[in-house]
């Protein structure tokens, strides 16, 4: 990629930096020279390490983003944010929840600050509405509450915006635990096959084939008889 | 169709993709037999490329050929100098020191903890900031009732070229069902059918659908749901500080390790009568000059403190190369396009919009015949820079699927990030080539993660045998969560008997001695720690760099 075609004004830690356009931010930075040891990760937009603020010229606005996942405009003005503290809630996922609203509030008990504000929604990198997830949880909609946060990077910037000062995605962390062991119901055939691996039942069969000449494991192998690839139709 | 989001150069091979669709729908690619396959990577795969790697002439590998970019350093001194550490002064006494939290050295750390041993876990990033959290595919278990670990012993034993060792393999595929009914007790969110079973996609080199997936976010979902279950268990955690060194006692025994401080540059003394290493791959090296799926801190540092306190490595000449990494647009070159999206229906397509090739054989003849379709027979698609790949055709998912919105919601992450630059892969197809993906070998472990040197683990990518020289798809997370708990229960019984004498850095300094009797100079030390992407004009005007 010829990057140098056009160079545009960037200010990082209170610099002016001329970058090419058509980076991202975690590019631009390497490209100045610096050596990230913070705030950078997958470098694909998947985990969420390099949350980053920026405004943008004289707009009042602030922008939320990932680092490897944004690219720089003119202008910009931009801190990135590689750790957001998130209070320690121990719990358990053992018990089964009667009043949903009751529990949210002892383990989270920010949840009831939020004023409805949808700055979490405005700051989530991957398009989440927080705000819903959580009024869902409330309601003891688990499902919802958890299929709605699963995108989920952790990356904290719900939690970074929230006016109200709660935790979004920790919130959504303990709902999908909680609906994913509890209110969901576990496969008996799972629960078939782990007794059956307990009980040694797979033992002697591994072993045979652990001790069969290579001649004949290659023969095996090429005998294989694959499953229908187009029954994928669920 | 609306407006492409490619460059004219790249469009004119879309038409020829589009008219095939109806042809390729009904189409059905042969498999290929062992002798096909191996005569394919004999010919193109990049492990049997002269270049990718090198004899190495110190060490416990003496004379065995390891990947070029893993000996320049091994060949070299590590970045502390033995003589300026005080040993004597401990920051860290603990039963047993865990280095790396990824999904390894997490649960490594679980199941020590939960069976009571004083544990620390040490990683150079934060907790979770590793290869485990890009995982997009799922994980590998034979637990529907018409598959069985011995299937899935042969699949991994014969996609590993059957270099693999049998004891360790058989360890895998044995546990791996237990494995995801561990992930499933402890909040993993799998895919489910509306009947409640698991879903389950195929990965190639599988027989038989056994891939538990969480949409595309499967590592994410494994690691997030471990990292919740780790603070919840308030085990002690120290980030932003990398092992940079091993400590033995006088019998050669692991004692410890040395952390250093990435913020304030101090070197921490932890002393431990056993160390699971758990610190990752060497992807960050860009091993054979490939572009990577990896992780910013996957840069071989556990490799290189085991190797040089004695531990064998095994299958190092070997690098699995990911048949679909991206290739356009060049800001996420050679990220991961999971293989799922070709068990759900994307096919590989050439400039003259043909198939190649089955598009569920192992990563290693998918890789293989990729490079051959584009550098052999020059069927690739060119792109503005001069640079040629490969279709994988995605908008075939909804259509074989017969699901319109299939790769909107089981892919929502790739989804996502071709938006960015204007690519509707509902619509459009995904331009791809081989990328650096996983380090097949690694130190040399036995079916309790055992390494060469009594009281030092390996688990993970860091470790060598279990996948011989070529994993599997979606074996990976089998083998993190496999060999991490194996380790630890392994370390938990270990430490009650150990008698682990006073750490020292005295096989550094043999090391060293080695280095200097055979005239090895090198301008760069290791671990490496953080890959190099500076470039060389401002390198050339920089101090001390």
């Amino acid at each position: 990629m010829n990057v140098e075609e056009k160079l545009i004004p960037i200010y990082y830690l209170g610099q002016r930096y001329d970058v090419p356009a058509g980076l991202t931010i975690m590019t631009a930075l390497e490209w100045l020279g610096y050596v990230y040891t913070h705030g950078c990760g997958c470098r694909g937009g998947a985990c969420g390490a390099c949350s980053t603020m920026y405004r943008v010229g004289g707009d009042y606005k602030l922008h939320a983003g990932l680092a490897c996942q944004t690219m720089v405009v003119p202008g910009m003005t931009l801190v990135q944010i590689p750790y957001y503290p998130r209070p320690v809630t121990k719990y358990s996922i053992d018990e089964k929840i009667t009043d949903p609203s009751q529990v949210l509030l002892r383990l989270f008990p920010a949840i009831q600050k939020c004023v409805g504000c949808g700055a979490c929604a405005r700051a989530c990198p991957q398009n989440l509405r927080p705000i819903d997830y959580v009024a869902a949880a409330l309601r003891g909609q688990w499902q919802a509450a958890a299929d709605l946060s699963f995108d989920c990077l952790m990356c904290g910037l719900c939690a970074a915006r929230c006016t109200g000062e709660l935790v979004p995605h920790s919130i959504a962390m303990f709902v999908r635990r909680y609906y994913a062991k509890l209110v969901r119901i576990k496969p008996q055939y799972l629960v078939d096959r782990s007794n059956e691996i307990k009980s040694g039942k797979f033992v002697p069969g591994v072993k045979q084939l652990a001790t069969t000449s290579l001649e004949e494991l290659r023969r095996l192998y090429d005998a294989r008889s694959f499953e229908n690839v187009d029954g994928n139709k669920h | 169709m609306a407006v492409s989001g490619y460059p004219p150069i790249m469009q004119e091979s879309l038409r020829m993709l589009e008219q095939t669709r109806a042809f390729r729908a009904t189409q059905i690619m042969p498999r290929m037999t062992l002798a096909e396959r191996e005569e394919l990577l004999r010919e193109w795969h990049p492990d049997y490329r002269e270049e990718s790697n090198r004899e190495v002439k110190i060490g416990p590998n003496k004379g065995q050929r390891l990947a070029n970019r893993l000996v320049d350093l091994l060949e070299t001194r590590g970045i502390v100098d033995p003589a300026k550490v005080n040993l004597d002064r401990v920051d860290y006494d603990v039963d047993i020191l865990v280095a790396g939290a990824g999904g390894a050295g997490v649960t490594a750390s679980l199941i020590a903890h939960e069976n009571g041993a004083k544990v620390l876990l040490a990683t150079k990033l934060r907790i979770g900031d590793a290869n485990t959290i890009m995982a997009e595919g799922g994980i590998a278990a034979a637990t529907r009732p018409e598959d069985s670990p011995e299937k899935h012993f042969l699949d991994t034993y014969g996609g590993g070229r059957f270099s693999n060792k049998v004891d360790v393999i058989s360890a895998l595929v044995n546990d791996a069902p237990l494995i995801v009914e561990w992930l499933r007790d402890l909040g993993c969110m799998f895919d489910v059918q509306p009947n409640g079973d698991l879903m389950m996609t195929f990965a190639g080199g599988h027989q038989i659908r056994r891939t538990h997936s969480c949409k595309d976010l499967s590592g994410m979902e494994f690691m997030r749901v471990l990292r919740d279950e780790f603070v919840n268990q308030q085990i002690d955690l120290i980030e932003f500080s990398p092992v940079v060194e091993l400590l033995l006692d006088d019998q050669g025994r692991c004692a410890g390790a040395l952390l250093l401080n990435l913020d304030t540059n101090e070197l921490l003394v932890v002393k431990a009568k056993a160390v699971i290493l758990a610190t990752g791959g060497m992807g960050r090296l860009h091993p054979s000059n490939f572009p990577t799926t990896n992780h910013y801190g996957a840069t071989a540092d556990g490799l290189v403190v085991a190797y040089r306190a004695g531990a064998n490595l095994l299958h190092m000449d070997s690098v699995q190369f990911h048949p679909t990494g991206t290739f356009w647009p060049p800001q996420s070159l050679g990220l991961l396009i999971t293989e799922t999206m070709r068990a759900w229906g994307a096919h590989m397509v050439n400039k003259n919009g043909d198939r190649f090739i089955h598009e569920l054989e192992t990563r290693d003849t998918e890789a293989a015949s990729l490079i051959r379709e584009v550098q052999g027979r020059g069927n690739g698609i060119p792109t503005p820079d001069n640079t040629y790949g490969i279709w994988l055709d995605t908008p075939m998912i909804n259509i074989l699927t017969g699901i319109p919105d299939k790769v909107a919601t089981h892919f929502a992450g790739i989804v996502h990030r071709f938006n960015l630059y204007g690519i509707d892969v509902n619509a459009e197809p995904i331009l791809i080539y081989p990328t650096q993906h996983y380090q097949n070998g690694g130190v040399e472990i036995d079916p309790d993660g055992c390494t060469a040197i009594e009281g030092l683990y390996a688990a993970g990518e860091v470790s060598g045998g279990v996948q011989g020289r070529n994993r599997l798809g979606s074996n990976s997370m089998t083998d993190i969560f496999v060999f991490g708990q194996r380790s630890a229960r392994h370390a938990v019984d270990y430490i009650k008997k150990a008698a682990t004498g006073a750490p020292s850095l005295r096989h550094v300094d043999a090391y060293n001695k080695q280095l200097e009797e055979m005239n090895l100079r090198s301008d760069i030390s290791s671990p490496l720690l953080f890959p190099d992407y500076m470039r060389k004009e401002v390198r050339a005007r920089s101090v001390g760099r």
